[in-house]
């Protein structure tokens, strides 16, 4: 059995594995999106724009100081999330009680400042990055090659992405996030300072979408407009997988990485729009996507 | 009954405010549409059409955001509907006259306003906003990969043709003041809508969907029938774009077109007529004086910066708050 439906089983699960890559990078960008929604009920619209700010950072960090990958990996998200957090304090803070459309218009301006300023500087063609030695090679499976930061790519996707659910939904700090924005005015009555509270979710999404982008950096083009694209079709996961729910959103990613490998090898001109197809036909049949509740 | 005369009274006198209100608006709009059919004398035609085309897609836009509420992500769509639709069929067939070409382009626009309603309304708020993102992409997909459309070339050299058969529009002259006629056209027809019982409806929506769902009124017929006209009407400006410029692109259907069609409606004001046509000479205005100087790569960053000022100091837009600033200073 070398063949389905008449595609080599090579080429196939080389597009699957491909497929849950790119799905590790929607997962973890819908992860962000959704937290950031789910918790503060703003639509992060910057958010391509931070995915990308991960990238540049760690290329730039590399080129100026010579810090490797791996501080990158830690450093990076945290220098994009302080600066999330600004944004947030400064002016996402300063329309909370307004309608959600003015955080979302907000946030696709910030991304527009971002994303011209850095191109200006910087141009739109790609920035080289060049892979930690320890990631040169891959394994030989008898049915494919899968090259050893491809892996990495998703199992650290996979842990991060079960993390964040684990603490949203089972800690006690999950607790107080969902509380606090529940009824913050009852939450500061009990002593806790939730727009700090606020910062630091915000914060915290910003981080998981430049996570993304330090784990993108060596292997897609590093440019200021690579969050852009990306973007749409993240939003368009968080939709299938129901806004707001965190578990929904991962699993959507991951599946809908797959869903859109596997049209690249049957139709490859309609792999970069599969995605919008999907979620037509999900919102017709639920309305309030795969994982959503009934609203 | 004295009550009922100083009632009666009150009514006449806010009946008169009104009046009053409604005058000074005629007179300002007359002195706008005056300086309208002057300004070729002495600013540019195309640049002229240029804002005209998008002042009609803004005031478009604003049927829906301003007086309805919903914020659709997707309107460039339409306007690249219209504008290849129009577009095709004017280079394909040289029969055709130009007004037959612009109705066919609206009417494909109105189209696929209907079919992107019946996929959204059901959402709202920002839901409804994402939903109509992505059926936007789906659509730009369709343009990219579709034969008639010259894919990332886009249409090139379309012809202007002659109105009713008659008229040629390759004078810079004839077609400026046809391009006035369909906008001044499209914009009593928002006027109107915004007027009547059934604009009446569409605010109540806007402000308080379940109550206008509880006093009876089946809210998303009423808010399907803003969006496919907001659609056709899109398609409209997309194109008589394509007549004036002799082109339709990709630019047209790229979701930032969305994104500026919302920065120019809120900007000049939502829900205030005038505010959409304001806005779309600024930002048209603002792009084309940034071309031409040192900041030619920096219409992004400046763009974004408005939107984030607009947002954050003067969400009532130009329009809306010397509105504002009048209704303080009248009283």
């Amino acid at each position: 059995m070398t063949e389905i439906l008449g595609v080599p089983i090579a080429v196939l699960s080389g597009q699957l594995l491909l497929g849950i890559i790119n799905g590790s990078f929607y997962a973890l960008l819908s992860l962000g999106l959704a937290v950031i929604f789910g918790l503060l009920k703003i639509i992060n619209f910057a958010h391509g724009a931070m995915y990308m700010l991960g990238a540049m950072v760690t290329v730039i960090m590399f080129d100026v100081m010579g810090i490797n990958y791996w501080v990158a990996l830690f450093l990076a998200p945290v220098v994009v999330g302080c600066f999330g957090m600004l944004i947030e304090y400064f002016l996402l803070r300063r329309i909370a009680g307004q309608d959600h459309i003015y955080s979302l218009l907000l946030t696709f301006g910030v991304a527009l400042m971002i994303q011209g300023i850095l191109t200006n500087i910087y141009g739109v063609s790609g920035m080289r990055y060049s892979m930690p030695e320890i990631f040169k090679g891959g394994f030989r499976l008898d049915f494919m090659y899968l090259p050893y930061y491809r892996a990495w790519i998703i199992c650290v996707a996979l842990v991060v992405c079960f993390g964040t659910w684990f603490m949203i939904e089972k800690t006690k700090l999950g607790a107080y996030l969902r509380a606090g924005t529940e009824d913050s005015q009852l939450m500061q009555g009990f002593g806790i300072n939730v727009p700090l509270l606020v910062s630091l979710t915000y914060g915290f999404g910003v981080m998981l979408a430049a996570f993304a982008g330090v784990l993108a950096a060596p292997v897609y083009s590093v440019n200021p407009v690579m969050g852009s694209n990306i973007l749409i079709v993240v939003f368009a996961v968080v939709v299938i997988g129901g806004m707001g729910s965190i578990a929904g959103a991962i699993i959507t990613g991951l599946l809908m990485g797959v869903i859109e490998g596997f049209t690249k090898v049957f139709y490859p001109e309609f792999s970069s729009a599969v995605i919008f197809l999907v979620m037509v036909i999900v919102l017709l049949i639920r309305p309030s996507g795969l994982f959503g509740k009934e609203a | 009954m004295n009550n009922a005369e100083t009632e009666s009274e009150l009514q006449k006198t806010m009946m008169g405010h009104l009046k009053a209100d409604r005058r000074r608006k005629l007179i300002l709009n007359l002195v706008i549409l005056a300086l309208l059919i002057l300004a070729p004398a002495v600013i540019y035609a195309t640049f002229l059409m240029k804002i005209l085309c998008f002042a009609l897609f803004a005031v478009a836009f604003n049927l829906l955001l301003g007086y309805t509420g919903l914020l659709s992500f997707g309107h460039a769509a339409f306007l690249a509907a219209g504008g290849y639709t129009t577009g095709y069929l004017l280079s394909s067939y040289s029969g055709l006259t130009t007004e037959m070409g612009i109705i066919a382009g609206t009417a494909a626009a109105t189209a696929l306003g209907a079919l992107f309603a019946i996929v959204a309304i059901r959402r709202q708020g920002i839901y409804f906003a994402m939903i109509t993102l992505a059926l936007a992409q789906l659509v730009y997909f369709v343009f990219v990969q579709a034969p008639f459309t010259g894919g990332e070339d886009g249409l090139h050299g379309v012809p202007r043709g002659h109105l009713f058969g008659f008229i040629d529009l390759e004078n810079n002259v004839a077609m400026y003041y046809f391009v006035l006629a369909v906008f001044v056209g499209g914009y009593l027809l928002v006027q109107r809508i915004v007027n009547s019982p059934y604009g009446q409806v569409l605010k109540a929506i806007k402000q308080n969907e379940p109550r206008a769902v509880s006093l009876g009124y089946n809210v998303d017929r009423y808010k399907v029938i803003a969006f496919v006209i907001s659609a056709g009407l899109a398609g409209l400006a997309g194109s008589l774009k394509t007549v004036v410029f002799q082109l339709a692109s990709l630019n047209d259907a790229h979701w930032h077109m969305s994104g500026e069609v919302i920065l120019m409606t809120l900007l000049g004001g939502t829900g205030t007529l005038l505010g959409p046509v304001v806005g779309a000479t600024f930002v048209v205005n603002l792009e084309y004086q940034l071309s031409q100087g040192p900041l030619g790569d920096w219409v992004d960053p400046i763009l974004g910066a408005i939107f984030v000022l607009t947002v954050m100091a003067f969400r009532s837009g130009i329009v809306g708050e010397i509105q504002n600033f009048m209704r303080k200073n009248m009283s």
